[in-house]
Formats: structure tokens, sequence, C-alpha cells
């Protein structure tokens, strides 16, 4: 056995010892020269390895490079666990408090009226429905005699209409969008028409202002079991519920036969409760078969087609669907009250 | 309308399920708004008599009574005036509980016991007449229960008739459609012809036979008018929501309300001559029986005599020929009037009346004989008096109507059902239709009482209505698939409102018409379209901008302790130029929320018009628009931009003018856009250009200039003189201060060069930047650095 291999052992044991106590990348650096170094312990052993004869010098200096790969390998592995701790370190001083708010500007708000009448024309877009809008102000054939409301007509009492000096008047309705709908266009037609309308009305539960939806579908064949059908499809969409719809027979000039539709209450589900006032039913509009007067109104042949329209209030939808309990708060704009919608 | 179900039981089998009733009417159409009882709940109440009557030895106003309530005789201390010997009055027993809840004790008033309490129709919930106590009529027993007696167990139905459905109402007409829909039987009372007792008539001419087709007469003398209307009739009236007036009165209002036929009674001795149904004639007037004169007009129907215009057909009558308590003879009118004689007309003078209601909605023609009838006979009953003949002037009764076509297979079509024809034809004739079945269809005619039904549509909603709507099934329809557009050539509102959301703006909803005096302060010069009939004055014209709506939001949100607001509207605006679509916004406060360890500073014009220009961003075409100094009368002179597309004004953003501000109470600074929807959001198609592969050049110039010359002049100098190669021209900073002198400015400009087919040298870029200062310095008189 040559003395080079003596004291290789307690070499490699101390060795081992002081890189697992160094704390610091520079001590560790110092015990690296200490051992690997130009004139470190292990590379100092290898420079003697031309002494010994060449058999010797075969597995002596195996035996001495296992020692120093062993040493590498220590030294690399305790460098990665301080640079590691160091960084671990360096980043806890970073640390901040994640629950203090962020900065810049903070997005607004959609109005509940738009919010829900931009989900009723989606809902209504996805069917196939365009969506069509009109003037405000309007003509006495648009609003009353194409509807088959003529002068002096009862029902004309129930509109309490605003007028203009000039005979025009702020529409009651969203109804004469049909009409000038059906004026240029010839059936197929499938349309809503959202929008504001007015009556001279002013208390707890109206505003002199508010917002209608309009549909109209004519083609051939159309009849009330379609209407039925689309206004069932329409209110679970809306309410995002199993709502069901019932139709009670009424009278608006324009439809025939007409009907009040009503919507199981979406807040009780039927059973009753303040929003229903315990009738487990909502009054959401009215609705029917478009009246052979108005379709011959803009010359469409009843013979051939028929078609079917209907109204509801889209304020009332969205209380409905938000709790509102004040159908005057859409209009006040107090910025405590617009800001729970988003 | 309001209806007993007592009275509707006495005309047809209804059952004693009232809810069911009210449920089944309701899906009829026959609306129940109303389904209440008769009277609140009270209970220990007797018809009492009244003994003896004593003044109160302390008290004026108070008498001492001995009343027989029937099991024995108690002494009360009583106030009313009317009270006396041998009258009959609802007694409180002590132990009693009344309509509000009270309970009557014994008690002591001033000094003298009293058991209980003789009651006044209001203590009792039956009326206003607060006068007295409620005389009972003596066919009452003593010691009957009150609440029996009176029958007061019933509930009273609240309908709501729609305008088509004249004929019901009235007892007789919902008692036909409760037996149609449900199919109890009908027993209307029998109503007999009375016998003349005299041959006094008073002739009638018809003059407008469009308008009055038939008149029907009948002169009664001698009648008892001061008598008091019999309890049951009077409880009746008021279940039906009617005041008791006179028996007279009385008696006209019951038989409206049990026929649906509008009556009217005539003082016989104030009549001159005869009647006339005719037009009226310019400037003639009347005054009605509420003591309103009018001026009528020549569309307007009235009855007259030789002398004057007794009243306004099927609205009201008139003053001067009224009856009341010293009238003995009387002219009773039942007349047929058509819809088209009386719509609007009542309602043009501010009047609702139980006959204009009935008349503009039609009247079953065949009912005025019977009605004279029905009335005759009331008044002999109560009133005494002696019939002359019944004269019936005008047309028969109920002309034939004409039978309609329906075919069965349309019926089907329509309602998206399959009735068997057989079904159909029963359905109509439940109510009271005659149908004569051909084979494909039925010819059908209407009751005199169905005036409504003129087309097939009308019969086929009367299947459905018997069918049940709810029997029909949800069908969906088998429509052709139709795609939808969706344009790119204009930016949806929708869009746009998102833009201005993210941005911070909370949408609002402002009503449409405004306060004349608030828009004035904004729009002095432009005229607003006024409402005729405005719901006030504060929304009394239509808005000419959507600032006016803003502003007073803004404000009240101020008030409302908000110092941040950001608020946009799109809507319309109505001006002389007609009804635009406009998206406009107001912003006040800090550019951002306050927020912690950030500085923050009020908002300002740029701030604002960053948020304008990310609007005209979205039509692609931001540089087609340019903002110019403008003027507008609510806006700092100084901070308007006019913004224009080409030549043509889009829209406006400013400062609020600061005088303005103080005489709207409004926060100062505030800024305000407005942009006409159709102008500033039509949108450019993007079509892609070559990106150039090579590296650009950046070059930065400050160029003083006089404080007047606007960015956009000095970048069109420079883009004019900079060759092909300038890529981008930005703005980087605005400097004014001493070194560079009064009144003027120093804007530093940055320009990027780069050309697609090549990598521009140093020596390009000079040769370019020369070019632009030398231009500057000839064209604006620039001083120019290069940096």
């Amino acid at each position: 056995m040559s003395d080079l291999l003596q004291d290789l052992e307690p070499l490699l044991a101390n060795a081992r010892q002081d890189i697992a106590r160094a704390t610091t990348l520079i001590d560790l650096d110092a015990i690296r020269v200490r051992l690997l170094g130009k004139s470190g312990e292990v590379t100092a052993k290898l420079k003697m390895l031309g002494s010994l004869d060449p058999d010797a010098r075969k597995s002596v200096g195996a035996t001495i490079n296992i020692v120093k790969e062993t040493l590498q390998s220590a030294l690399e592995e305790r460098k990665s666990l301080l640079e590691a701790e160091q960084l671990a370190t360096k980043l806890a001083g970073d640390a901040i408090d994640v629950s203090l708010p962020g900065r810049g500007q903070i997005s607004g708000g959609m109005h509940p009226v738009s919010r829900a009448r931009r989900r009723i024309e989606t809902i209504f877009r996805t069917a196939g429905f365009e969506v069509v809008e009109g003037p405000e102000i309007e003509d006495d054939w648009h609003n009353f005699e194409a509807l088959n409301i003529p002068a002096d007509h009862p029902s004309r009492a129930m509109h309490d209409t605003f007028y203009f000096p000039d005979g025009k008047l702020l529409r009651t309705h969203t109804s004469p969008v049909q009409i000038r709908l059906m004026e240029r266009q010839a059936p197929p037609i499938r349309a809503i028409m959202p929008g504001r309308v007015y009556r001279c009305d002013s208390d707890l539960t109206h505003t002199p202002m508010f917002h209608q939806l309009e549909g109209l579908v004519v083609d051939e064949g159309i009849s009330l079991a379609n209407l039925k059908a689309t206004l069932l499809g329409f209110m679970r969409a809306f309410f995002e519920k199993e709502v069901n719809i019932r139709l009670r027979p009424s009278y608006f000039p324009f439809t025939e036969p007409s009907a009040e539709l009503d919507v199981s209450c979406a807040a009780c589900g039927g059973s009753g409760c303040r929003i229903c006032k315990n009738t487990g039913w909502l009054e959401m509009g009215g609705c029917g078969v478009v009246h052979p007067n108005v379709l011959r109104a803009v010359n469409i042949d009843t013979e051939k087609y028929s078609g079917y329209a209907f109204g509801m209030g889209i304020d009332r939808m969205a209380m409905v669907r938000y709790n509102v309990t004040d159908l005057r708060m859409f209009f006040e704009n107090d910025l405590r009250f617009l800001r729970q919608f988003v | 309308m309001k209806i007993s179900v007592q009275w509707l039981k006495e005309w047809v089998d209804v059952g004693h399920d009232v809810d069911a009733l009210a449920h089944s009417l309701t899906m009829a159409g026959l609306e129940i708004e109303g389904n209440t009882p008769a009277a609140a709940p009270m209970s220990g109440i007797v018809v009492a008599e009244i003994i003896s009557v004593e003044r109160h030895p302390d008290a004026e106003k108070l008498n001492v009574c001995r009343v027989n309530g029937g099991n024995e005789t108690v002494q009360i201390v009583c106030g009313a005036p009317n009270v006396r010997v041998g009258m009959k009055a609802p007694l409180a027993q002590i132990g009693a509980k009344l309509p509000d809840g009270v309970q009557i004790k014994q008690a002591k008033l001033r000094g003298i016991d009293s058991f209980g309490m003789l009651c006044s129709a209001p203590e009792l919930g039956l009326g206003e007449d607060a006068s007295g106590l409620l005389d009972l009529s003596n066919d009452l027993v003593v010691g009957d229960d009150f609440v029996k007696a009176l029958s007061l167990d019933d509930r009273v139905l609240e309908i709501n008739v729609t305008p088509n459905r004249g004929d019901c109402m009235s007892v007789a007409g919902v008692a036909r459609e409760a037996a149609a829909v449900s199919g109890a039987v009908l027993h209307p009372p029998a109503i007999k012809a009375v016998a003349k007792k005299s041959d006094a008539t008073f002739p009638v001419t018809i003059e407008a036979p469009q308008a009055c087709t038939q008149f029907v007469g009948r002169v009664i003398r001698g009648v008892r008018a001061n008598q008091v209307s019999p309890l049951w009739m009077r409880e009746r009236l008021r279940r039906a929501g009617t005041r008791s007036i006179s028996l007279l009165v009385d008696v006209t209002n019951y038989v409206v309300l049990e026929l649906g036929q509008p009556m009217h009674a005539y003082d016989f001795a104030k009549l001159t001559g005869g009647i006339t149904v005719r037009m009226a004639r310019e400037k003639e007037s009347l005054m009605l029986l509420d003591g309103r004169a009018i001026e009528l007009a020549n569309d307007i129907l009235v009855i007259a005599d030789q002398r004057q215009v007794l009243g306004m057909a099927g609205v009201m009558g008139g003053e001067a020929s009224g009856i009341n308590a010293a009238t003995t003879d009387l002219f009773l009118e039942a007349a047929h009037f058509t819809p088209e004689a009386i719509a609007g007309r009542a309602r043009r003078i501010g009047l609702v009346t139980a006959a204009s209601q009935r008349f503009e909605r039609g009247v079953d023609p065949a009912l005025p004989a019977l009605a004279i009838e029905r009335a005759t006979q009331l008044i002999l009953d109560y009133a005494g008096g002696e019939p002359g003949p019944v004269v019936v002037t005008g047309g028969a009764s109920g002309a034939s109507a004409t039978p309609i076509k329906l075919r069965y297979a349309r019926a089907n079509s329509v309602l998206g059902v399959d009735i068997a024809p057989a079904s159909i034809d029963a359905y109509l004739s439940k109510l009271g239709m005659a149908v004569e079945a051909k084979g494909g269809f039925a010819m059908v005619t209407a009751p005199t009482w169905r005036f409504d039904i003129k087309i097939e549509e009308d019969l086929i909603e009367e299947v459905a209505r018997l069918h049940g709507y709810n029997n029909i099934p949800p069908v969906d329809s088998t429509m052709p698939l139709q795609l939808g557009q969706c344009t790119e050539m204009v930016v949806r509102k929708e869009r746009a409102a998102d833009v201005l959301i993210d941005r911070g703006y909370q949408e609002v909803i402002t009503y449409s018409f405004v306060d004349p005096t608030w828009q004035r302060l904004m729009l002095p010069n432009e005229m607003a379209k006024a409402l005729i009939n405005p719901i006030s004055a504060e929304l009394a014209v239509m808005r000419l901008s959507l600032w006016p709506g803003l502003a007073l939001a803004a404000r009240e949100n101020v008030r409302r302790q908000q110092s941040r607001v950001r608020l946009f509207e799109i809507g319309h605006r109505f001006t002389e130029a007609g009804e635009v679509d406009v998206i406009a916004g107001l912003v006040l406060g800090n550019a951002v929320p306050e927020q912690w360890d950030a500085p923050n500073r009020k908002v300002d014009f740029y701030d604002v018009k960053a948020d304008v220009e990310a609007l005209l961003a979205l039509t692609g075409d931001d540089n087609g628009f340019i903002f110019k100094a403008g003027s507008h009368p609510a806006l700092h002179p100084g901070q308007t931009a006019r913004i224009f597309h080409g030549s043509e004004s889009v829209g406006l953003l400013g400062a609020i003018h600061p005088e303005v501000a103080k005489k709207m109470d409004l926060t100062y600074p505030l800024y305000l856009f407005e942009l006409e929807v159709q102008r500033a959001l039509s949108a450019r198609l993007p079509q892609f250009a070559e990106i150039s592969r090579f590296p650009s050049i950046r070059r930065d110039l400050a160029v003083i200039v006089d404080e007047a010359l606007v960015l956009d002049q000095l970048k069109a100098a420079v883009r004019a003189s900079a060759s092909l190669l300038l890529r981008d021209l930005s703005v980087i900073s605005v400097y004014r201060g001493e070194q560079i002198g009064k009144g003027k400015k120093s804007i530093a400009l940055s320009l990027h060069l780069q050309d697609t087919s090549r990598t521009l040298t140093d020596d390009d870029a000079d040769r370019v930047m020369a070019q632009v200062i030398e231009s500057l310095r000839a064209q604006l008189g620039a001083n120019i650095r290069e940096k």
C-alpha cells in the first residue's frame, strides 16, 4: 500500500464534516480551495502519483479520483442547498400584504334594466329573432290606428297618452315598431322590439316612462300554441328555472284571440309569497294572435299568413329577477342602488 | 266593476266556493281583481227598537234611551241627532265587537250608565253617512242578529271588465258568463210587464237615428220621491260601490247594475213640449247634475225638450230637469245609444259615469223595454205612483245580427289544436250563439248582448276561451331557419357601453322629458318639444340632450355624498332635427378612486378625452376623428371640443361652464360628452397592411411655438414635410416656462421612421429630420431643438 493512501480516509471524513458545517457560500468555497484547489490537499496527492510505479499509480490514482469526485459532488450539493437558503431568505424579506387592495381605475356598471334587456335579446337572438328599434315620438297611425285602435276607442283610455301640439305622441307601447317592421318587410317575420314607452301615469307602481319588449312572429300557419311554446321557453331561459306560464283570455284591439301572460312566481315556485301577492303567479304582459285588421293595415294577406305578438315589461322582468321592490328606483339613478348590479 | 256574490246567486247557481268561481271567471277572461268580504267581521250586534228618548240631564247633545234589543230592554246614552221613538237601529250590546276591533263595554256618559251603543253606518263599516244612526227598515225583526239580518256574510267580487265585454258590466251579464264557463244553471228573476194605470205619455222624436236607435219612455205620476230606499237595495248598491242618493236615483242605479241598461229619470213637471234626441248645436250649453256647466259641441248627442238641452245622452242628465224630494211625477228614459255616439265624449269633459262606461263599450239593444219594466216595478213597490204606458220610439230592439262563417279548420289552425267540430258548436251554443253547422264550417249568429262578435277571429277566441287557454299545448313553430345579420359596419351600442363600463362609468336611465327651466340653463338657445299634458312641470319638455338628465342625476348623487361620479346613458334626444340616438357621459371628482399610498388628482379634460377616444377607437378609424376647439353654452369656452368625422360633426366634449355649474348647483370641474351613435360609431372594416421586417429609427424633436398653435397643426406640418418613411408621430411632452418665454410652449415630438424594403441608416433619418426642421422653421416660425 502506498503512503499516499494512508491518511486518505481521515481526510475524506474531515472534509465531509467541514462541508456539512459550512454555512455560507464563502466558507464553502474556501473548503473547496483547501481540498481541490491548485495546492489543495487532494490535488497534492494526485500530483504525487508520478512517483509511483505504473501498476500502483493506476490503482492508487483511481482511489484518489473517487475521493475527489465524492468531495466535488458533496461541495455541489452543499452549494445548491446554501444558494436555495440564501434565495429563500431574500424572498422572505420581499413578502407583501396580499390583502391590500389593488390600485387603478375600477369598473363601473350596467343599469339593471339594460342587464335584463341584454339577456332578453340574447335569448331571442339564439332562436332566430332579430332585434328592431323604432322612434319614441310616434304618430297616431302607428301607435293606434294601424293597431286597430280607432279614435275614441275605449281602450285608448287605458293608454294615458302624452301628446304634442302637432298631434304626435309619445308611444304608449312598443307595438308601433311592429307596424313599422311589417310596413317594410314581408313575412316571414320574427323579431323582438325593446324600448322606452310612455304613459301619463305616476304612482307607487307606475313611472311615466318604462321599458317594454314587443315580440312579433308572422308566417304561414303560426298559432296560439306556437306563442305558448315561445313564451314558455323564454321565461324558463330568463329565470333559469322550470317556471310555468298561464294564458288568461283578455282583450287587446290588436290581437284576437288575446291573452294576459302570467308566469309562476320565480321566487316561491308558485306556493305564494310577497312578490306574487300570494297568488303564485306574476303578471308579465299581454299577447295573442295578431288581429286580421292589423295585418290588413300593412297589406299582409290574412288568409295566407297568421302571426302572434306579445308585449311585456322589461322593468318588471328585472324587478322579479333581481328582487327589486320599487319600480321607481330604476329611474332615481342612485349610485348606491345601481352599483349593486355591476 | 264590483258585484255581490249573493246578488249573483239570485241569477245563477254558482255554488258555495267563491274562490273557485273567481278562478273560473278569471280564467275565462273576467279577471277578478278583488275578492273581499262584504263587511268587516263584527259580532254581538242586534236589530233594536228605540222605546223612549229623554234628554240627558247634564248634556245638551246626548239622549238617554230605552232600547229593546229583543231579549231585554236596556238603557243607552246616545248622541245621534236622528234618534227617535219607534226607530229601529243596530245595537252593539255589551261584549259586542265592532269592525274596527273595539269591544263594547258598559260605560258611564256624563254620570249616566249606558249598556251598549247604538251605531251609525260608518261605525259598522257600512257606508259614509255619519250624520246619525243607521236607520233600519221596518221589516227587520227586533232582536235578530244584525249580520244575519243584513246578509253581511257575503263576498264582493271586483271584476276588471275588458273594453270589449260591455255585456258583462251587470249582474245579468256576469251570471250568463258564469253559467257558460261553469255549466251552472241560469235562473234570471222574472221581470213582468207592469200594466198602465194612466194614459199619460210624453212625445219623443229621434232626430239622430244613427246615434240613438231606440228610446223607451214612461210617465209615472204621483210618486213619493222622498222615500228612503229599502235597506236591501242600499246594501246591494253599497257592495257594488254605488252611493245611495234617493229612492228614485237608487232605482235607476240598481237597474243599471242588475241589467246593464243605463236609465235616467226626469222630473216630469220640468219638461216642456216633448223630448228630442239630437246632436247639440254650436254654442249650446248645459248645467250637469253634478253642478258643472259645460259647452256642447256638435258631435255630442243630447236629450232636449222644446226649451232647452236636458242632458248629455248616455253620459249624464242636466240639473234643470233633475228629480228631487219634491218630485211627484216623473218621466223614465231607457234608450239605446251607439258606442260611436258616446265614446270619448265623457272623457273629453273629464267624466266617467256608469252610463258612459257602458254605452261606449256597447249595451245590449234588447234591454230598454225590460229595464223600464224593472224600474217601474221597483218604484211602485217603494214609492207608489201610477204608471202610464211604455212608449217605444225608434227601431225594433236588437236588430238581428248577421251570421258569421266559422271554418273549423281555420279555428284549429289559428289555435294550434285539434277540436272536433261538434265540440266547437257546443262551446258556441253555451254562449247563447245560434250555430248552424254546414260541413266544413258553421254559420254562427251571436246573441244581442254579444255585439263584440263581428268576425271569424272573434268566434275563434270564444272557442279558445271555452276550451280553456290552459288546454292549448305549447307547440314549437316549424318556421324555416333564418340566419341573422351581423354587420361590422357599425359598432354595437352594447359594445360602446361596455367600453365605458370598463373605464369606470355607471350606466343610468333618466327620463326622456325634463324640467324646461333646468334644461334652459344648459341649452338656452334651442326650442324643446313640449308635451301638451305633462305629468308635472319637472317632466314637461323633451330633452334636447342627455346632459340635463345626467346633470340632475350627478347633482342628486353628490348630495348623497358621492364625491366621484362617472355616468353615461344611451338614449334618444329630441331636437328640431328629429330624434337621434346618442351616447353621453358625465364625469366629476378624482381621476381614479381614492387609494392607498398613491397620489391622486382631479379628473381633467384629457382623462375624459381618453374615454371618448376609446369609444371612437372601436370604429377602427380613430385617426379619422378630429377634435377642434368649439363652443357650446353649457361648456367652458376654452375647454370645449367639437368632434368631427371628416367634415361631419359627431359630438361634443368639454368642461362645464363654471357659471352654468354654479346656477345648477353642480360640482366644478365637471366634464360632459355626447356622441351621435350613428355618426360616431360607423365602423371601418379592418384591412391588413404589410408589417415591415426592418428595424425602425426613433428621433425626438422639441419645437417651441406660439401658445395658440394646436398640436394638430404642428403634426400636420410635420407629416407634410416628412417623407413616406414617417411611420408614427407622437407627442411626448408639452412644456411652458420662463426660459421659453411668455406666450410660447415647447412641444416634444417623437418620430418613428421605417421602411418596408430596407434597413434605414442614420443618414436617411438625418435627411428626413433636416427637411422637417427646415419646414417647421419656415412655416411656423418655430424654434427647434433636436434631441
